[in-house]
């Protein structure tokens, strides 16, 4: 099988930092910004968008599965608001294909780098924790089962 | 903006000035994300007046006491000020006796006294309790609760699709079994003033009480309890410039007579032993342990503001930014306004075809612009329309046109962004 090669999850994020600096701090553009990449995430299979593979504690309804390669785990996200998918975008486009092991010790600095907390609101923030949590319970789960 | 000349906003039978208004209320005076803060939540809480603060400051800074258990200074200034409020709330509501006023927490704290201790007393198995589909959930769930601690029934008035009662099925649903009639004066997302007194009149003709969610009708409407001949009627002072953390409720003598106690302990009692206890008079015997004190003495200080101002002030200029968004938002492609009845306060509801409702709420908020969104505590009346939610401005006398155009520019921005 051919090697996956995928930038690491630093670069990723300073990708992203970067993206959001052109926004100069503006909160309007930032929040469409965001939406604007939740509109191109691609939409779920409605066949998954079941109580599985809801996360909970979050404001909107979020969805979660993912599928494995070798040892990269590869994450599929919806949610029935804009910003929030605009949210998973970002979240997958830094972990998904990553491998198991770099998901669990991921520090996903740019959320802090470009003020999401400030942003979305602690409420929110609260449940993009959750979705981070997720994603690292199940990359977790893959490592112990490949492991075993 | 909000500093513009607001005198030629105001139409010339309006007496008010709102920006003399605007200046006893501090929290009204701040940048948002930079923006100008344009507070359109009021169906939620009203902002207080200076009035407010400064009682509750007063309050603890010389006459914090326990009341109506010392014999002290401090705990008589304190007893007669919240005394003193309890007569205004009853000039408030134009209630017959002051005993009818007990001090709650809220609203719900108020609806969950009576669900308790009158649904207890006085609800069998296959009784039944009538709600209206418009409910505030403060306003379902007790009565669940209740149907389903007696095997009791829960019967819904139906509503047409302007937000209106349908009001021919409640002789319908009315009959010999029906106990409690539990139904608001003012729908908190539709903004619909229900026909209170006919409904009032057909319960009672059927033997039941009628229990008012009177929420969202205190900020806006004069109460008259004895002209409406209520039963019970809830309210919060803080969705009409009052503290948070306030309730009211209203009860006919007889009824709270004969009512049971809902919470035991501190005040509600006469004389204890380890073996009995008789209980207080009323109102005091619906108000175990130490009250909101310094909330209920505030209180009286919003009610001096509705007082100052009158009710027909409120009402003409609410109605004006109503008017004034209708024409701005009413014909807005892919908006839909839900509640459209003729006689309703100063709120709109709507939804922006193909926009989530809380992505709206965020991009009006990074504006400055505080709206409500969600389902508004009111999921059954979501399910009627078909939607989740709603984005939900609602108007005090503070408000101005500025503001309403201020949110339908913000709205028509984001229809023109994101459809």
């Amino acid at each position: 099988m051919k090697k996956i090669v995928l930038p690491t999850i630093s670069a990723i994020q300073e990708e992203i930092i970067g993206e959001f600096q052109t926004l100069e701090g503006d909160r309007e553009r930032m929040l469409t910004y965001i939406m604007d990449l939740g509109e191109q995430l691609a939409p779920m299979d409605t066949l998954y968008k079941n109580e599985h593979n809801t996360i909970q504690g979050c404001m909107s309804k979020v969805w979660l599965t993912y599928t494995r390669q070798e040892d990269r785990l590869f994450f599929e996200g919806d949610s029935n608001t804009a910003i929030t998918k605009g949210l998973i975008s970002l979240l997958l486009r830094v972990l998904s294909g990553q491998t198991a092991e770099e998901i669990i010790h991921a520090n996903l600095y740019f959320v802090g780098k470009i003020g999401m907390t400030q942003l979305i609101g602690s409420q929110r923030s609260s449940g993009f924790a959750n979705m981070v949590k997720e994603m690292k319970l199940i990359a977790i789960a893959q490592k112990a089962e490949r492991g075993a | 903006m909000l500093n513009a000349s607001l005198m030629s906003a105001t139409p010339p039978h309006n007496i008010i000035d709102i920006q003399k208004i605007r200046e006893q209320f501090p929290a009204l005076h701040q940048h948002v994300h930079g923006k100008p803060l344009i507070y359109l939540d009021n169906a939620a809480t009203t902002q207080k007046p200076q009035a407010v603060l400064n009682a509750l400051a007063h309050y603890y800074q010389h006459d914090n006491a326990n009341v109506h258990r010392g014999i002290h200074t401090l705990a008589s200034r304190a007893t007669a000020a919240l005394e003193t409020t309890r007569h205004s709330t009853q000039q408030f509501i134009r209630a017959a006796d002051a005993a009818e006023i007990i001090f709650t927490a809220g609203t719900t704290a108020s609806i969950n006294l009576v669900a308790a201790a009158y649904g207890q007393a006085q609800v069998q198995a296959g009784d039944e309790v009538i709600i209206s589909h418009m409910e505030h959930h403060a306003n379902i769930v007790p009565w669940q609760m209740l149907c389903q601690a007696k095997k009791a029934t829960l019967k819904v008035i139906p509503i047409r699709d302007t937000g209106e009662l349908l009001l021919p099925t409640l002789e319908k649903l009315l009959t010999p079994k029906t106990k409690i009639v539990a139904i608001s004066y003012v729908s908190n997302t539709l903004g619909t003033i229900n026909p209170l007194k006919e409904v009032i009149q057909q319960a009672h003709a059927h033997g039941a009480i009628v229990v008012v969610d009177g929420a969202q009708a205190a900020p806006h409407l004069p109460i008259d309890v004895q002209d409406l001949d209520c039963d019970f009627l809830a309210f919060s002072a803080h969705k009409a410039y009052g503290p948070t953390g306030v309730g009211v409720l209203y009860g006919k003598r007889a009824l709270l007579e004969d009512m049971p106690p809902y919470q035991g302990g501190g005040e509600m009692v006469r004389e204890v032993t380890l073996a009995h206890t008789t209980y207080n008079d009323l109102p005091y015997k619906f108000e175990a342990g130490t009250p909101n004190i310094a909330g209920i003495i505030a209180w009286q200080e919003a009610l001096n503001f509705i007082r100052q101002i009158g009710y027909k002030n409120l009402r003409a200029h609410e109605d004006e930014l109503l008017t004034h968004a209708l024409d701005l938002l009413g014909n807005l492609d892919k908006v839909r306004i839900i509640g459209t009845a003729p006689n309703k306060i100063g709120m709109l509801s709507l939804i922006i075809e193909g926009v989530h409702h809380l992505d709206a709420g965020m991009l009006l908020d990074a504006n400055g612009i505080a709206v409500r969104t969600g389902h508004g505590c009111t999921q059954p009346l979501m399910d009627f329309f078909g939607i989740e939610g709603v984005i939900r401005a609602s108007f005090a006398i503070y408000n101005t046109k500025e503001e309403v155009e201020q949110l339908a520019a913000g709205i028509a921005r984001i229809v023109q962004q994101k459809t």
